[in-house]
């Protein structure tokens, strides 16, 4: 076990490294920063004097070491537009983005779950075609669209909820959904077909036969062993979801990462931008590992892969 | 004589239908891959033919028929889904902006598929040091938020069709190169790919005459699917103005540019969204049916 999480660790600290370095490595995308920073109107001295005050006469690998090295202590730079430290941004707005993917993947989890047994129960029923059905139109629909529609709906027409803004709780309930529907198809599936491989089991009859009650062998029995790779499955989508809140986060103008990211890229803040690609690989790296080691935890099998 | 025969039943349990007349009869029993080819076939001649089907030309501007409404909420057929906010036709829009969902999910696909296949094949096919590469580098590509790397690209470099396409095409190939990765594992230990290398088949004869006809099923599904993703995440980066560029009639866009409106003209972000919303579910259902078809003992 301890072998496998090194190994996993290493392959989380590598794929950490190897996306830190294409992120950096953006900034060369452009051509040349320091003319980018100094503005159309600059004259060829002004621009030499912000290459040498930002050091981008250097090597550039002798600048991504530098960067990564002050980014692994916590310090992305300076951001070109607030003049700030990129880090304190970010934290300030992190918060909002970690309720908001929360909110999403529990929303996802409470809906798609129970939909899942409810189809695996009566396969083929009315409901499960419902839920197939559901679940292949909500992968069609485009959540920037889904949230409009919802503003239209419940702020416009019916005054419900606030159509955007931070400031309360109510400005987290459409995100939430349009966040987290986007992660039911997949739990929703997983739920249907391992509650059906599940339910098929030899100690499943067993329960059946000494006379346990049906609601007794569905939960007990059958949805906590099914539930197993659903959890994983759901920390997977929850790194997906945090990269995917720039979308939600932009409609409902919910002052989070992902709005910050959307800001800085119109900005051309390119300090801050690479900050947040890091911080969003870093978030899926982590869970997509801790999902791996909970995998591996409950089931010896998938350690020797 | 011949209907004697026929009409015998032992005769009858032999000539059971070939493997292609059961795979045809699937395919038309298979409402989902019916729908779906249908609405995609639809859309594609709708987008071939767009200058001969669109009422106006999708560009021209015109103050005097500023936000017009369509034809069913009190609009005239002159315009039968309104005008927009600078008073071109939106269904002429909508005619146009097939052609560039379409194009844009077509090219990224088989750019992202070349890729994605080349690296899979190569990592089921050779395995050790090959594998544990790419391997490696899906892992990097899947822990790039894809919105964000492709939008802060597309503003560095500026936002055209070319830009959008080639970012997407860069940034999707991971399901190809899993998907591919697995099927080439499963055949490559099958007997006829060793019969092949027995009697001297060359490694590249191998892969393209003995591997590649066989996962050819699974990438058309794939194929299909990430058309789908690309078709959404065009929509998604224009629609955050970073996609393709105004006027370009793209779906995405006009949502975007309805947004100004959408307190009093709802219809104007309705309308490019449903058609989008149809044609990726359209794409889905079909890539879902094929993978039924092809490869009935995978249907979930």
């Amino acid at each position: 076990m301890l072998h496998f999480i090194l190994k996993r660790l290493l392959l989380a600290v590598l794929v950490a490294g190897t996306v830190s370095f294409i992120s950096f490595s953006l900034m060369f995308l452009s051509g040349d920063p320091a003319a980018a920073l100094a503005g159309e109107t600059a004259s060829g001295e002004d621009v030499e004097a912000i290459r040498v005050l930002y050091g981008f006469d250097r090597p550039m690998l002798v600048q991504y070491a530098e960067w990564l090295g002050a980014a692994v202590t916590g310090d992305f730079g300076e951001s070109y537009y607030f003049k700030l430290p990129v880090a304190s941004l970010i934290a300030e707005r992190l918060s909002v983005t970690m309720i908001l993917g929360v909110c999403g993947i529990s929303f996802a989890l409470l809906t798609a779950v129970p939909l899942g047994v409810i189809a695996a129960i009566r396969p083929n029923s009315l409901i499960d075609r419902a839920a197939l059905f559901l679940s292949v139109a909500g992968q069609a629909m485009p959540s920037f669209w889904f949230g409009l529609i919802l503003i239209v709906v419940f702020a416009i027409k019916l005054g419900w909820l606030p159509a955007s803004g931070t400031s309360s709780w109510q400005n987290f309930v459409m995100p939430t959904i349009v966040l987290g529907y986007y992660a039911m198809p997949a739990i929703m599936r997983l739920t249907r077909a391992g509650m059906l491989d599940v339910l098929s089991s030899e100690y499943i009859r067993t329960a059946r036969a000494k006379g346990a009650s049906e609601a007794r062998v569905l939960f007990k029995h059958a949805l906590r062993n099914a539930i197993i790779p659903v959890v994983s499955l759901a920390a997977v989508q929850m790194g997906f979801m945090l990269g995917g809140s720039i979308v939600v986060e932009s409609v409902f103008a919910l002052h989070g990462a992902g709005y910050l990211a959307w800001e800085s890229i119109g900005r051309n803040d390119l300090p801050t931008v690479q900050a947040l690609i890091l911080i969003f690989s870093m978030f899926y790296i982590v869970f997509t590992f801790l999902s791996d080691v909970l995998n591996a935890w409950l089931d010896p099998r998938m350690r020797s892969s | 004589m011949t209907d004697m025969q026929l009409n015998d039943p032992l005769l009858e349990e032999h000539v059971g239908p070939t493997p292609r007349q059961l795979l045809i009869r699937r395919t038309f029993g298979h409402q989902g891959l019916i729908i779906g080819t249908s609405i995609v076939a639809l859309m594609v001649l709708i987008a071939i033919f767009a200058p001969l089907l669109a009422p106006h030309d999708p560009y021209a501007q015109s103050l005097m028929y500023r936000m017009k409404p369509p034809v069913f909420l009190g609009g005239t057929w002159e315009f039968p889904l309104g005008t927009d906010h600078l008073g071109r036709d939106y269904l002429s829009r909508l005619i146009y902006g097939a052609r560039v969902s379409l194009l844009i999910g077509l090219v990224a696909a088989l750019i992202s598929g070349v890729i994605g296949t080349a690296l899979g094949v190569a990592a089921g096919y050779f395995g050790g040091k090959v594998d544990a590469v790419v391997t490696f580098l899906i892992n990097v590509r899947l822990a790039m938020p894809v919105v964000l790397v492709a939008l802060a690209v597309v503003a560095i470099l500026g936002g055209s069709l070319q830009v959008v396409i080639c970012v997407l095409g860069l940034l999707l190939w991971d399901r190809f190169a899993v998907v591919m990765r697995a099927s080439t594992l499963q055949i490559r230990g099958r007997e006829y790919v060793s019969a092949a290398r027995a009697i001297g088949a060359s490694t590249p004869r191998l892969i393209l005459s003995e591997i590649m006809p066989n996962i050819a099923n699974n990438l058309i599904v794939i194929v299909t699917l990430e058309m789908a993703h690309a078709i959404l995440l065009e929509a998604a980066l224009s629609f955050l103005g970073l996609g393709v560029q105004p006027p370009t009639p793209s779906w995405g866009l006009m949502v975007s540019e309805g947004k100004q409106m959408m307190l009093f003209e709802p219809w104007l972000v309705l309308i490019p969204g449903v058609v989008l919303f149809f044609l990726v579910l359209a794409i889905n259902l079909m890539g879902d049916g094929l993978r039924d078809v092809t490869a009935p003992e995978n249907r979930s």
